[in-house]
């Protein structure tokens, strides 16, 4: 059985940057199976989580100077949430790696100490009739783990509540901002093509403020958009996210001083693209649902589809005057 | 979850409150409070805090839950209805 420390290294901790900014974010994970931090008794507890290397080193860090036991779950490089929500971080996988790892010969206790997020997957009083282990969800934020177990495993309320502090929104900017600029590599070069179409002929130069209007719509619906989401009118993230593009295009218009069609399809262009990427960040938010977010496509996306449109209209109007 | 709230009465959230035996999983497990126990039962507090994660009617013993669960995630539902329409479509790496 492999013992591990709670020591995160500097490997570890460029490993997080790097799955942060979405380098190599899917293969970054660990072996499942039973692992002994410090020296743990078949006494000592039981902790579960996925084998999402993040979610394993924030585990073992706020576990120093314990000796536990960490039974890590196949969710294929996947965080507890994301992957209880498909399932993975689940009943089956809890029962069959239970009887991979024959725990119940390790451990005198039948107890499993599992995080509140892996609740969608793991059904409490299945697991118990199937295995005869019971499962605690203990709570949602590794760093309550200590204070769990310290106070005779018992939950408060504050450790089942959720939050979305402007912190915790920070952390997810990166990945927003490289998914949203891998995505560029098919919109920016026929973008700065078009805009650098000038009267018969290519001028390079013109293509700076269109590109520079695209990337700041961007920043704004992935930087700005996120942190501010509490500041920003309305529940709609469509809205938040179009309100973010107006603000930004106004920005714009006032720096370069455009008037007319072209301002016009401006506005129209980036607060359809703002708004889409900021109601893309409902997949990162912890409040959403699938209903809300569907409601939320079925009335912005034909506005947006619609404001893309009307823009390249005005933006074609315009170079044909 | 304080300061934050998304559209209102659009969640499938369901209880059957003749069938609920009291247990208080429900509550346990809910990452919002959309559940309190009253009258030695469960009752939905508050409905539109619910994000339909499935974790109520997963660990209820007494299936009394219904919720049409699911990942509320703009990306993952695109590429849901891309596939539909594209069936065959390569899909790059990503949670949904």
């Amino acid at each position: 059985m492999p013992v591990i420390s709670p020591a995160l290294e500097l490997s570890d901790r460029v490993g997080a940057w790097k799955a942060r900014w979405g380098i190599g974010r899917m293969s970054y994970l660990v072996p499942a199976g039973v692992y002994a931090l410090g020296s743990p008794t078949p006494d000592d507890p039981v902790l579960v989580t996925a084998n999402y290397k993040m979610c394993y080193d924030l585990v073992r860090r706020e576990l120093a100077g314990r000796n536990v036991w960490l039974l890590i779950l196949e969710t294929h490089g996947i965080n507890v949430w994301c992957a209880a929500g498909m399932g993975t971080f689940g009943t089956e996988e809890l029962a069959t790696r239970l009887e991979i790892t024959r725990l119940a010969t390790v451990v005198r206790h039948r107890t499993l100490i599992l995080p509140l997020l892996g609740a969608p997957g793991v059904s409490a009083h299945e697991v118990l009739a199937r295995t005869g282990f019971s499962v605690a969800f203990a709570a949602i934020e590794a760093r309550d783990i200590p204070r769990y177990l310290d106070g005779g495993m018992r939950t408060t309320a504050a450790m089942r509540e959720l939050t979305f502090t402007f912190r915790e929104r920070l952390v997810l900017v990166p990945v927003e901002l490289v998914t949203a600029l891998k995505g560029s590599v098919w919109i920016a070069p026929p973008l700065a093509l078009a805009a650098s179409w000038r009267e018969g002929h290519f001028s390079p130069a013109a293509a700076l403020p269109a590109l520079l209007a695209y990337t700041g719509a961007i920043a704004a619906g992935t930087i700005a958009a996120p942190l501010a989401l509490p500041w920003l009118p309305t529940r709609s993230f469509a809205v938040k996210g179009a309100v973010a593009g107006v603000l930004w295009s106004l920005l714009f218009l006032a720096a370069t001083g455009w008037r007319g069609l072209p301002a016009a399809a401006t506005v129209l262009l980036v607060t359809a693209f703002t708004s889409f990427l900021t109601l893309n960040f409902t997949g990162s938010t912890p409040y959403t649902s699938p209903s809300g977010v569907k409601r939320e496509m079925r009335l912005s996306l034909p506005l947006m589809t619609g404001g893309l449109a009307a823009g390249i209209g005005c933006w074609i109007a315009a170079a044909l005057r | 979850m304080k300061g934050f709230s998304h559209l209102a009465n659009v969640a499938t959230l369901a209880l059957d409150r003749e069938a609920c035996s009291g247990c208080g999983a429900c509550v346990e497990v809910c990452p919002h409070q959309v559940f309190a126990l009253r009258d030695d039962k469960a009752r939905i507090v508050d409905r539109d805090r619910c994000m339909e994660c499935g974790a109520c009617r997963t660990n209820c013993p007494a299936e009394a839950i219904t919720v049409d669960s699911g990942v509320g995630c703009a990306g993952g539902m695109i590429n849901e209805w891309l596939d539909g329409i594209l069936p065959g479509r390569r899909r790059g790496g990503g949670c949904c």
